[in-house]
């Protein structure tokens, strides 16, 4: 008896019971379709996340400072001398400091991020003016109370009016605005267009504090980032004598954190999935082992008239294996409706469709099909024929 | 054909030892028509299920073609039942979701022959028993003396030296046993040999040998002229 044959007896069992069946197959279904699209999600979240820290360029070096020396700490005027001796490995800094503030414009009010930086912020995060001009030198040198405002802060607070030009208080600080920055909208993160950018030299009313502890360095290539964060390494930790004072991470070092969270989320989803696939296994188990009962004359007459255990075995764990398969077919279509419409509708992150995946869900429901269905068969295989056809 | 000595069968329900069969001894050559009689009970049944080889005897030898078959393996019975024997039953015992030729086809599927040959030969076998029209009928659309004849039919597709009839027409009208009966009358002309179960003396006196059987014993053998 071939492969083609039991699979042809098995599609005819299956479609004599169709409703059964197709009950049977559900708890694959949704195994398969849940795997498929929470994989999917994942993989979309991480996309996003993955995209918005390469669009911060591969050359961005951020340095966080978390603890304090008694004597002095690393100042912006440190950290740009520094960078002057090292012009071989480090291209510009710019100090970021942010803060939530409340802003307000006549009488409309919003809580957004404020960022105090340096006209290097520019070109080292990537940043684009639309309408106006960036931070200049004159703005720091002066103390110039002007600042850029994104799009999702003139959406907010400026209706009709052309904000450059206008007035707006900061935590009760006025300041002008003298640009505005282009949309970067991801979908991911709150995107960047609710920030506000305003000079550091003006900002220590705004932030509370005058000590910057986070700051962007520019390597002068990607392949200088490594040197150029070891001398950062040697020199902060020069002033601190502490590792654990400061931090000095690129983007790489961020991929890899993501990629660990990426895993432990995936671990989570593989034992959810896997549970919902044992669930779904034994469901089909309970339902062959209804079959066996049900069908012990059909499988007398079938051993009367020469059926071998093996002929019965294959038949009933290829009709297992053919319902999961069926079931895991089902599902990743579902699944990849799910991604389409619910996913790709709410337009949380992008949808992403994982083949691979597809195969290993695939894969699994005929494995499930076999395991569950392998003891069903087996005792199906065991009926004494003389027994089987006595039975009604 | 088939030589049978001193077989036993003892059975084991619930602590009662039930002894169907005691002492047969039996020889059948090829070429005859015999027909087992007996009254429920009498163990004829269990007589038909160790000539078929549905079962073991307890003790006692079976040479079947020339082979020794009393102590079988599942598997082993299994393909002795597909090579040299074709079963006719009392309830016909089709499967209800195959078509008349699917079911004829199904010991061909076992046996291992190949797809376009089983439907040839599946179509010849239903030709002859006169359902050539029925190929695509379930059986629930088929008459019992039709369902009988697909039955027949499935029985005789592998070419089996032996056919054992159970009861072939307890569940059928007059005509249609008597339509039965005369096909296997047709088969035992053209060289089978046919052991026919009945509890009927008129259909056993069909055949050209009677066995009589009572008690797990044989009390009668003769010949009809």
């Amino acid at each position: 008896m071939g492969f083609f044959q039991a699979y042809k007896m098995a599609i005819k069992s299956i479609m004599t019971n169709k409703g059964r069946s197709f009950l049977t197959m559900l708890g694959v279904i949704i195994g398969v379709a849940s795997v498929i699209s929470a994989v999917a999600f994942a993989q979309g979240s991480t996309k996003n996340i993955t995209d918005s820290i390469q669009k911060l360029g591969t050359n961005l070096i951020q340095i966080t400072l978390t603890g304090r020396n008694s004597n002095r700490d690393m100042s912006y005027e440190d950290l740009k001398k520094f960078a002057a001796e090292n012009t071989d490995v480090i291209g510009a800094v710019a100090p970021q400091s942010s803060t939530n503030a409340r802003v307000k414009y006549g009488n409309t009010n919003m809580n957004t991020t404020i960022i105090a930086t340096s006209p290097e912020y520019e070109s080292i995060r990537n940043v684009h003016v639309t309408q106006g001009r960036f931070l200049l030198d004159f703005d720091l040198e002066y103390r110039q109370n002007v600042a850029l405002v994104g799009t999702a802060v003139v959406n907010e607070l400026f209706e009709k009016v052309n904000p450059i030009g206008e007035k707006i208080k900061i935590n009760g600080q006025i300041f002008k605005i003298v640009g505005i920055l282009e949309e970067r909208a991801n979908g991911a993160t709150r995107s960047d267009d609710d920030q506000i950018i305003i000079p550091i030299t003006s900002s220590r009313m705004v932030m509370g504090t005058s000590s910057i502890r986070n700051f962007a360095v520019e390597a002068t290539s990607a392949e200088k980032v490594k040197p150029a964060m070891e001398r950062l390494e040697t020199f902060l930790l020069d002033i601190y004598k502490n590792e654990n004072a400061f931090r000095v991470f690129d983007q790489s070092q961020m991929l890899e954190t993501l990629d660990n969270v990426t895993g432990s989320m995936m671990i989570v989803l593989g034992g959810i999935a896997a549970i919902s696939l044992i669930v779904g296994g034994i469901g089909i188990m309970n339902i062959m082992l209804v079959s066996v009962t049900e069908r012990t004359k059909e499988i007398g007459i079938r051993k009367a008239i020469g059926a071998k255990r093996k002929h019965i075995l294959t038949q009933f764990i290829i009709e297992a294996t053919v319902v999961t398969g069926m079931g895991g077919i089902i599902g990743i279509l579902l699944g990849f409706s799910i991604i389409k419409f619910v996913i790709g509708g709410l337009g949380l992150v992008p949808p992403v469709y994982s083949i691979p995946w597809a195969m290993i869900a695939f894969g699994i429901s005929l494995l499930v099909g076999i395991i569950f269905g392998l003891f069903p068969a087996y005792k199906a295989a065991s009926l004494k024929p003389i027994e089987a056809l006595r039975t009604e | 054909m088939i030589e049978i000595h001193n077989m036993y069968k003892t059975y084991q329900i619930n602590q009662i030892e039930i002894h169907a069969l005691q002492g047969i001894n039996l020889s059948i050559r090829k070429n005859e028509f015999v027909a087992i009689v007996g009254p429920s009970g009498s163990g004829k049944s269990t007589l038909m299920n160790m000539l078929g080889c549905l079962d073991a005897p307890t003790s006692g030898t079976y040479i079947l073609d020339n082979m020794d078959v009393s102590s079988l393996t599942d598997d082993e019975m299994a393909e002795i039942r597909s090579k040299k024997i074709g079963f006719i039953f009392q309830s016909f015992n089709l499967i209800q979701k195959l078509t008349a030729l699917e079911n004829v086809e199904l010991p061909l599927i076992y046996a291992g022959v190949k797809s376009s040959e089983r439907l040839k030969r599946a179509k010849l076998a239903l030709e002859k028993v006169g359902l050539g029209e029925r190929l695509h009928h379930k059986p629930n659309e088929l008459s019992g003396g039709q369902q009988q004849r697909v039955a027949i039919a499935r029985a005789l597709i592998n070419n089996p030296p032996i056919i054992f009839a159970d009861e072939p027409t307890g569940n059928l009208d007059t005509k249609s046993g008597v339509e039965v009966l005369n096909l296997l009358k047709e088969l035992h002309k053209s060289g089978n040999t046919i052991v026919l179960i009945t509890h009927d003396n008129d259909i056993a006196n069909q055949a050209n040998r009677i066995i009589r059987i009572n008690d797990g014993k044989i009390v009668e053998d003769r010949q009809v002229i």
